[in-house]
């Protein structure tokens, strides 16, 4: 006992421990942060979790765009638990992404990010936008065919920057087309780049939660003033503070412990996403498609205007990041509490309904031609050779790539299963030669008789 | 000399060596980011001449129709494998005469398809449509789809390679 006792003294000796750390790890905190303050912890969990992970598959993967690939399907096929491996890092991603999420909705509903915490929100609105970051160049890194075109999708979207975007596009891909150079670009981003920089803020994050404290749970009515908040909360400290180990820490490990084995149950059970096609950029019967954190992202610019889209390709990440950063400084002292700040929780409403619904319409993707809708020719047996021949242009002429009828195709225009009820054989024939928005003018297309065909099997769907 | 002046002497002494480290230390950090940032924005400083990469003979590809076809991009490095690969849509247009049209939505860069019965290009990721000669039908693209050089020569129709299409800022909507 005494000898381990004397090792122990003889290393606090020389390390300070019990000098310099205990202190951190003792220091005082308000009392009542409970389970609402986790989620900042987890975060950090979840990218420890991602960096042990990324240094794992990093002794198994290949970051050459011709053999990455192939180093991936070894990953997930033949290496020691390197499948198990691959899902951890992808749902840890997920994971992540989710709990700085909701991290950053927590700080914004109790305000914590006014005096004197305004550089902790500041250093975190940069922890958030490089998480994003890490997850897109992440989903890169799979190198197959998605990873290929949703590089080329990257690097058209930096092109919308007035005047330098070209070259930012190269600058992402490493040359003007993709080849040798380009897995390696974002290899680096994503391994040496961002990380770094993710480390720095994280550092910085950390040292500021230390500095200020963390943020006393609002009480409504208790307003922020920057000239008394100080003495304030240290008096509070004084009087009702507990220490952060073990009083208030305990809840952070344990949900902690609790996200990473939910990440690995899932790594475990439901396994990383399937690889698809090689990253041979000249197959092109691909549908890239990002992971779903960007999907609402994808939705949007599915959905918006096109002679807008340029204006909000740029600047609405441009807006989003001046809107972030301002925001302490627009409203740094006053109400914390959320029941007195009504306007504050509508608006975290409004942005998650939206983005849900852009996630969900993103899921569907209800603008996309349904190229592998079954021919109708080959469900219905039509008696009449005319309907028959209709049937057979229809979808041959792609129409039912976005329009079903009988239930098969897609959802790209309106239904025309009872097309016939309403619209007279004309009203078809002149839709069909001319198009609308939306839909292709097929005038130059169809020969008369295919024309008439068409026209009479949509007249016949009554 | 007294103390006093031999304190003046030492102070500004260990000024002008404070100042010369300090720009030796900067001339140190500028002579090392040459190289790095030299690495970083290399893809800006190569110019690549345009190849000429062969696809086929003119007979291969019948009057009226548009196929792919596959071929190296312009500078093939050694590691980059099936990466180096590029394609274009390649329609014979008139006899002798040829178009070729960049795979590259112009809205985001998908890969669209040639849907030979609808004679309609179709892109997968935001229901893109263009006409066969690549002008926008429907859909988001703000452009019509870029064109490659193609020529004859020799018997053989070439494919001349170019970068990724990039729509810029403000691109017009065509059509
Ligand atoms: S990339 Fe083709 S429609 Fe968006």
């Amino acid at each position: 006992m005494s000898v381990l006792q004397n090792i122990g003294n003889w290393l606090d000796d020389r390390l300070g421990w019990s000098e310099n750390i205990m202190p951190l790890i003792k220091h005082p905190v308000p009392p009542g942060a409970k389970w609402a303050y986790v989620f900042g912890s987890a975060t950090l969990f979840c990218f420890i979790l991602q960096v042990v992970t990324g240094i794992g598959l990093s002794l198994l993967y290949q970051p050459s765009s011709a053999d990455a690939f192939e180093s991936l399907k070894f990953i997930t096929n033949q290496a020691t638990f390197g499948r198990v491996l691959r899902g951890i890092h992808f749902f840890g991603a997920s994971g992540m992404v989710i709990m700085v999420g909701i991290h950053m909705i927590r700080v914004y509903i109790m305000a914590a990010y006014k005096y004197p915490r305004e550089m902790s929100w500041i250093s975190g609105v940069f922890l958030f936008f490089l998480t994003i970051i890490m997850g897109f160049t992440g989903q890169l890194l799979r190198w197959d065919s998605n990873g290929v075109w949703s590089s080329v999708v990257a690097a058209q979207n930096l092109g919308r920057v007035p005047l330098i975007g070209t070259g930012l596009a190269r600058l992402l891909l490493g040359g003007d087309t993709i080849g040798a150079q380009t897995l390696s670009r974002f290899f680096a981003y994503h391994v040496f780049l961002f990380p770094a920089l993710i480390f720095l803020f994280v550092g910085v994050h950390l040292y500021l939660v230390f500095y200020h404290g963390i943020s006393e749970p609002p009480k409504a009515g208790q307003l922020v003033d920057p000239k008394t908040y100080r003495a304030w909360y240290n008096d509070m400290l004084k009087r009702v503070g507990v220490p952060f180990w073990p009083d208030a820490a305990w809840r952070d490990a344990l949900f902690g412990a609790l996200v990473i084995l939910a990440i690995v149950g899932l790594a475990v059970f439901v396994g990383p996403p399937e690889l698809t096609q090689p990253p041979d950029p000249s197959i092109i019967n691909t549908s890239p498609a990002p992971d779903w954190y960007m999907l609402p992202v994808f939705a949007l610019f599915a959905l918006v205007p096109p002679a807008t889209e340029s204006y909000l390709i740029f600047l609405g990440p441009v807006l989003m990041v001046v809107a972030l950063l301002a925001l302490p400084f627009v409203s740094n002292k006053g109400e914390r509490s959320p029941i007195r700040r009504p306007w504050a929780v509508f608006g975290v409403a409004c942005v998650i309904v939206f983005m849900g619904a852009l996630l969900y319409v993103g899921e569907r993707e209800p603008w996309s031609p349904h190229f592998d809708t079954k021919p109708l020719a080959q469900v219905i047996n039509y008696a009449n050779p005319k309907l028959k021949q209709g049937a057979i242009l229809f979808h041959d002429k792609g129409c039912q790539y976005c329009h079903e009828v009988g239930g098969q195709g897609g959802i790209t225009g309106p239904s025309l299963t009872h097309i016939g009820r309403t619209w007279t054989t004309d009203q078809i024939k002149v839709q069909i030669v001319n198009g609308a928005t939306g839909m292709p003018a097929y005038g130059g297309m169809l020969s008369n008789k295919e024309l008439t065909d068409l026209v009479n099997f949509l007249h016949a769907q009554q | 000399m007294s103390q006093e002046e031999n304190k003046t002497k030492e102070e500004s002494r260990r000024d002008f060596m404070m100042k010369v480290s300090l720009g030796l230390g900067g001339v140190a950090a500028l002579a090392v980011s040459v190289p790095v940032v030299g690495a970083l924005v290399a893809p800006l400083l190569e110019n690549k001449p345009e190849v000429w990469r062969t696809v086929g003979k003119p007979d291969d590809f019948p009057v009226g129709e548009t196929q792919l076809v596959r071929f190296e991009n312009a500078d093939p490095k050694a590691w980059a494998g099936m990466t180096a690969r590029t394609a274009a849509w390649l329609r014979h247009d008139t006899e002798g005469h040829f178009i070729a049209f960049s795979v590259n939505c112009t809205h985001l860069g998908c890969p669209v398809r040639w849907e030979a019965d609808a004679e309609l290009f179709m892109c997968p990721c935001h229901g893109g449509v263009y006409y066969r000669d690549g002008s926008v039908a429907s859909g988001p693209p703000p452009k019509e789809l870029q064109r490659y050089a193609v020529r004859v020569e020799q018997g053989q129709v070439q494919i001349g390679t170019g970068p990724i299409p990039i729509t810029n800022f403000g691109d017009e909507q065509a059509s």
